[in-house]
């Protein structure tokens, strides 16, 4: 029994990172940091994720593709999802894979700390140039802000550091 | 907890929630007509996530035994909401589909950042809230707030700054909203019992802070302070409402009224 739980943990893992953030398929919500845990029991397997922005529409649409993943594993009778308040999702979650991820994307990744005087080191997911205009903190979603490179001349998005240091 | 503090957590949710719902259906009625395109995606996006935040506010009132979170925010009447009066109120003359919109940006910048202000406080001050899941999902809410105050301080800023109409339409505003102010740090009519039961500090303290804080953003940008926080129009946490929330509430529930069982 023992033995077939963590081989259905393995599996259900295997299948999380297969769900894409909705809008971006070059990164999975564990390269997000959004899976705190997966618990199995009998046939039912339980997944608990982190909500990145509160009021991200994406939350519904990854919950339900969370079901459908988990739920093509064969031993895999019941799937619970659900999103928990603590710990707190920051941007520092997101693996290196992820941040790897994102650029491919076209979005820079978040920048890992705020400095001194307020501003964002981010570099151009196009040129690696660090010279940027932040011409909107607010972008296409919440978790993006929007960037304009002044070497290559290409705007660019950029995830928004999320921390609870600030 | 015992169920006095369970009432006081209740009261208290209730009016966060309804606060940041009633914002937020304000800030989305000015979608296409803010100043320009670039406000509009960020005002929107603000909008969205406060939105969220009412949203889990409303959850936690479920998972207390309150009853349907998307019930809790369509369904209930004008006379059991528990928002500030402040932010009821219309954004301006005109409607945005009836008739021409003619909304007051002035007012908008300054009910918003005064808004975030007070909000910022009282998140600040939930972190330690004695009921474990709202003093974490405080910790969440703060770490978004913090973009949306930056936001409106910018705005803030600099149309006072700009001298002029400008600084004469935000001073009227600033006139207008001061009014009320008062209502959005109040914890209403238990406010003693939602104290006591240590879900957040008691409201002397809360308005000390705002205080300090708004007399430095007055000094710098040379306004006059205009004295003690005021609520003339009553207090919207003891149900006092205008006539304006029902109109809100008509509409930002209209389609969730014409099937309540639909799922979203």
């Amino acid at each position: 029994m023992e033995a077939s739980h963590s081989l259905i943990e393995t599996e259900a893992w295997r299948q999380l990172d297969t769900v894409c953030d909705p809008e971006i398929d070059t990164v999975t919500i564990i390269d997000l940091g959004m899976v705190d845990k997966v618990l199995v029991s009998d046939n039912k397997v339980s997944v608990d994720l982190l909500p990145t922005f509160l009021g991200c529409p994406a939350l519904g649409i990854i919950k339900e593709n969370v079901i459908k993943a988990i739920k093509l594993i064969d031993e895999v009778k019941e799937v619970e999802v659900n999103y928990i308040k603590n710990p707190p999702w920051t941007s520092d979650r997101i693996t290196s894979k992820g941040r790897e991820g994102l650029k491919v994307y076209g979005i820079a990744p978040p920048p890992l700390k705020l400095e001194n005087d307020g501003t964002w080191k981010v570099e151009c997911p196009y040129c690696g140039s660090p010279y940027h205009s932040v011409e909107n903190i607010f972008g296409p979603s919440a978790c993006r802000s929007i960037l304009y490179c002044k070497n290559c001349k290409n705007p660019y998005e950029a995830m928004k550091p999320i921390s609870t240091m600030n | 907890m015992n169920e006095e503090e369970k009432k006081a957590l209740v009261e208290l949710l209730y009016q966060l929630a309804d606060d940041d719902l009633l914002v937020s259906y304000r800030g989305s009625e000015w979608l296409g007509l803010v100043p320009h395109i670039e406000e509009d995606v960020a005002y929107s996006s603000i909008t969205q996530n406060t939105m969220g935040h009412a949203a889990i506010f409303y959850q936690i009132l479920e998972e207390l035994g309150e009853g349907n979170a998307d019930h809790l925010a369509h369904a209930r009447p004008a006379t059991e909401r528990k928002n500030a009066i402040l932010l009821e109120d219309v954004n301006g003359p005109g409607h945005w589909l009836y008739n021409e919109p003619r909304y007051d940006w002035a007012f908008t910048v300054v009910r918003n950042y005064f808004y975030e202000i007070t909000k910022k406080i009282k998140i600040d001050s939930l972190t330690k809230s004695k009921y474990e899941p709202l003093a974490q999902v405080a910790v969440k809410i703060n770490t978004e707030t913090l973009y949306h105050l930056m936001h409106w301080r910018t705005w803030f800023y600099q149309l006072i700054n700009a001298e002029g109409e400008a600084r004469n339409r935000m001073e009227q505003a600033i006139e207008k909203v001061w009014k009320d102010l008062g209502g959005l740090l109040s914890l209403g009519p238990n406010r003693e019992g939602i104290v006591a039961a240590g879900l957040i500090e008691s409201e002397d303290v809360l308005k000390e802070r705002f205080n300090s804080e708004i007399k430095e953003v007055f000094n710098t940008l040379n306004l006059d302070f205009h004295g003690e926080l005021k609520m003339e129009r009553g207090d919207g946490r003891a149900g006092v409402h205008t006539d304006d929330l029902a109109e809100a509430l008509a509409s930002l529930s209209e389609v969730y009224n014409l099937n309540p069982t639909v799922p979203w």
